[in-house]
């Protein structure tokens, strides 16, 4: 029944570093810094000064525009600075820095026990919104607008993605384990916000016990808990929708345009904290790991502890790290520094050694075709990178249906070449863009 | 190897004692991914050699040391014109990474046992030189450099090109024609004549105990190599299969006498047609990117194959189908892509 999408790779899922360590909760930092912009929209301004007392959950800075997500003091404290300070994806970032006070208060009014089921739609919107809820899978784009599909688009699925398809990421593997009830609440709160009866949780089958925690949490319910063929990447909406579906979301458009919304295992637990209990997003976790990481975990963080402060209490480093990624290794960003804070986004923290990414040298593509049979997208990679090498911009775009691509990186993971297809293609695509922005 | 890790340890302790200061190492950035397959090129090109090798060590043994020789001139000078050219041109030498080897081991079993090593040199010249390098370089030729040396030199030397040798017992060693040539020329009756009897001509195409070039003739070792091959998944099955299967189709339809009076077996096991389906119809760089495409290629080349041997001067034409259609694969590309996703329905 189920149906597969073309392409993907197969690489070692290299989950065992971390996927029997349960959540654990490192001490507080005496520092976080919150940067004000950790999702898809607009930056945030601040609205707390330096000198100012917060306290854990107090919204520190917001944004008058449609697409945003504000943020929350994640301990208490006093604000200490608020300057541009490294971030790990937009290189810098304004940041708030708050000095911990030890005293770890919630602001008044958090947290609270509301019963859920008695409160208004918008009023559900309206808290999901305000508690600086997103898209925990690494997109962070702001939930409470995902939960607002005009009424045009027929909505009548849900999905959780709980593939988890990026390599040594555990984070949402153990949150289906040790968080499973509020997860059920989370997925019952947004079927009942988008009005749908038809739901189904996402999980590739090198999880099993996952699947299985899964099903038994969800019996009773209109859930459908569906064991996946473990293949990358699996877990791209895209993909996803139309394994479970078979619905094919049309070439540049969204989810919703075939009746679906996907959210993250982390995200419906945020959501379900945020409107059971009134708490903001203000921690996350995040699976340390990779083989230079000396004691790999999953860690419940708060926003803004530094990647530092996460891989200490990790052990440190095990051997020389060649990179370390935020994310997974087919999607993450390389970091330059340890210095920067875990935002909302941050689904991994991960040092590699040179054995594991040892990438070698590029050359000419020799047109084997494997980057054709991987892609999902059903694109030439190939020619993408060799037009995005020779400057040819346009016809990337106009030919080879450059903004089709999601970067997913599956052929640059299977090219014998070597080459970095998904640098050219994101080179060729900022190109036309800012040709189009001159315009 | 010690040492190296020592010296990481030292460093690694340095960096804790300071508290992990991200300044201390520096980390590698790039964009994403961060892991890779381990393929690589040189893996690719030298299993293909791999490939090739049973054929090639029998061709050995039933050819004897002209074929040999033919193999070892053909792989060393065609590495060594690579090597020559990349250094000239101030180019990263990838000289040894197996694939200027591979087209000077197909150019040697691709063309007749006999023929003469200094020929072979030039041949192997014009493969890598002409046919690889003037274009770029690997990745970049539009001809299968193997088959631009093979054809330079049946241009140039036609009777040493067909002149085939071949052993009828371990001493002698005795000037006979190809069974493609005797088909060509004398026609079907003298044909099954020569080998004796059916059986016996289909066993010794399947064998390889034939006169013809010093790596094309065994079938079974051929097919062993290719097979190597589709498990390793360096080539798809398309490509052979369809190639060998209109050749199949269209010399059994189009028979000596009449329609379907064709011998089909005999036809996808004479000549070049194995060798050349399975290792240069395959060649990754000549052929479409697309399984479509390929599609397309492996068609296109069989019926110029059966169109040549049927109605064309030469015997054989499984060189000449797969160049004609490398010239179109260009446009082939352009015009063959793979359905993106979004647009499929």
């Amino acid at each position: 029944m189920l149906k597969r999408f073309l392409g993907g790779i197969h690489p070692k899922d290299s989950k065992e570093y971390s996927s029997d360590k349960a959540i654990e909760m490192p001490p507080l930092p005496n520092n976080v810094v919150i940067p004000v912009s950790q999702h898809i929209g607009a930056h945030c301004t601040p609205i707390v000064k330096v000198g100012d007392k917060v306290k854990k959950g107090q919204v520190i800075a917001k944004s008058d525009a449609f697409m945003h997500s504000p943020v929350h003091a994640s301990i208490s404290g006093e604000v200490t600075s608020i300057a541009e300070m490294p971030h790990t994806s937009l290189v810098k970032c304004l940041s708030i820095v708050i000095k911990n006070d030890g005293l770890d208060e919630w602001i008044e009014g958090i947290p609270v026990n509301r019963d859920w089921d008695k409160l208004e739609m918008d009023e559900i919107r309206n808290i999901i919104k305000e508690s600086g809820i997103v898209g925990l899978g690494g997109a962070t784009f702001p939930t409470h607008i995902k939960l607002s599909p005009s009424k045009d688009k027929n909505i009548d699925v849900f999905i959780v993605n709980a593939a988890e398809c990026e390599p040594f990421l555990t984070a949402d593997y153990r949150m289906m384990l040790e968080y499973a009830e509020r997860m059920v609440t989370g997925v019952k709160i947004v079927m009942k916000l988008l009005g749908v009866s038809k739901c189904y949780v996402g999980i590739e089958d090198n999880k099993p016990k996952a699947v299985k925690a899964m099903e038994e949490a969800f019996k009773g319910t209109s859930v459908e808990v569906v064991s996946l063929p473990t293949k990358y990447p699996q877990g791209a909406e895209k993909m996803l929708i139309k394994v479970l579906t078979d619905r094919e979301v049309p070439s540049g458009g969204l989810p919703m345009d075939v009746g679906v919304v996907v959210q993250n295992v982390g995200t419906t637990i945020a959501i379900c904290d945020a409107v059971v209990r009134g708490i903001p997003l203000i921690e996350r976790v995040t699976t340390v790991s990779g083989d230079a990481i000396k004691e790999p975990k999953n860690l419940l963080l708060r926003i803004g502890t530094s990647f530092k402060e996460a891989i200490d209490y990790c052990g440190g480093f095990s051997k020389t790290p060649e990179k370390v990624i935020m994310g997974g290794p087919m999607m993450g960003f390389a970091l330059f520094t340890l210095d920067v804070p875990v935002i909302k986004g941050v689904s991994g923290i991960l040092a590699l050694s040179s054995d594991v990414v040892n990438s070698g040298e590029e050359s000419p593509c020799i047109r084997c075709g494997r980057c054709v049979e991987a892609c999902p997208m059903g694109l030439v990679p190939s020619m993408l990178s060799i037009l995005g090498e020779r400057h040819k911009f346009k016809e990337a775009k106009e030919e080879y249906d450059l903004f089709n691509c999601i970067e997913c990186g599956s052929c640059v993971y299977t090219c014998p070449a070597k080459r970095n297809i998904v640098q050219y293609i994101k080179y060729s695509k900022a190109q036309n863009l800012a040709q189009a922005s001159k315009k | 190897m010690s040492s190296v890790t020592k010296v990481d340890e030292n460093k690694i302790q340095d960096i804790k004692a300071k508290g992990i200061e991200g300044q201390e190492i520096k980390f590698t950035v790039s964009t994403s991914p961060h892991i890779r397959c381990d393929e690589s090129i040189s893996k690719i090109m030298w299993n293909v050699n791999l490939a090739l090798a049973p054929a090639a060590i029998f061709a050995v043994f039933y050819f004897g040391i002209p074929a040999l020789i033919n193999i070892i001139v053909g792989g060393v000078s065609a590495v060594a014109f690579e090597y020559l050219v990349q250094k000239y041109r101030k180019k990263r030498i990838t000289a040894f990474d197996g694939s200027a080897f591979l087209t000077g081991l197909l150019l040697a079993m691709s063309v007749s046992p006999s023929l003469p090593p200094y020929m072979m040199v030039i041949g192997s010249f014009i493969a890598i030189v002409i046919a690889k390098h003037s274009m770029g370089g690997l990745g970049f030729n539009i001809f299968n450099p193997a088959h631009i040396g093979r054809a330079a030199l049946m241009v140039s030397w036609p009777v040493a090109m067909t002149t085939w040798t071949s052993f009828k017992t371990s001493v002698d060693v005795v000037s006979s024609a190809t069974p493609l040539n005797i088909l060509k020329q004398q026609g079907y009756g003298k044909l099954i004549e020569t080998f004796g009897s059916n059986t016996e001509m289909y066993k010794a195409m399947f064998l390889g105990t034939r006169s013809g070039s010093a790596g094309e003739t065994s079938t079974i070792l051929l097919l062993i190599g290719g097979a190597y091959l589709l498990y390793k998944g360096y080539i798809k099955w398309h490509v052979p299969v369809l190639m060998i299967g209109t050749v199949g189709i269209l010399t059994w339809i189009f028979g000596p006498a009449g329609l379907f009076t064709g011998d089909p077996i005999f036809h996808m096991m004479a000549g070049g047609l194995i060798l050349g389906a399975f290792f240069m119809a395959t060649d990754m760089v000549t052929i479409p990117i697309t399984v479509k495409g390929q599609v397309i290629f492996a068609v296109g080349a069989g019926a110029i194959t059966a169109l040549i041997r049927l109605l064309g001067g030469y015997p054989e034409g499984v060189c000449y189908s797969i160049l004609l259609m490398n010239a179109v694969v260009p446009l082939i590309d352009r015009l063959v892509k793979p359905k993106k996703f979004g647009a499929r329905g």
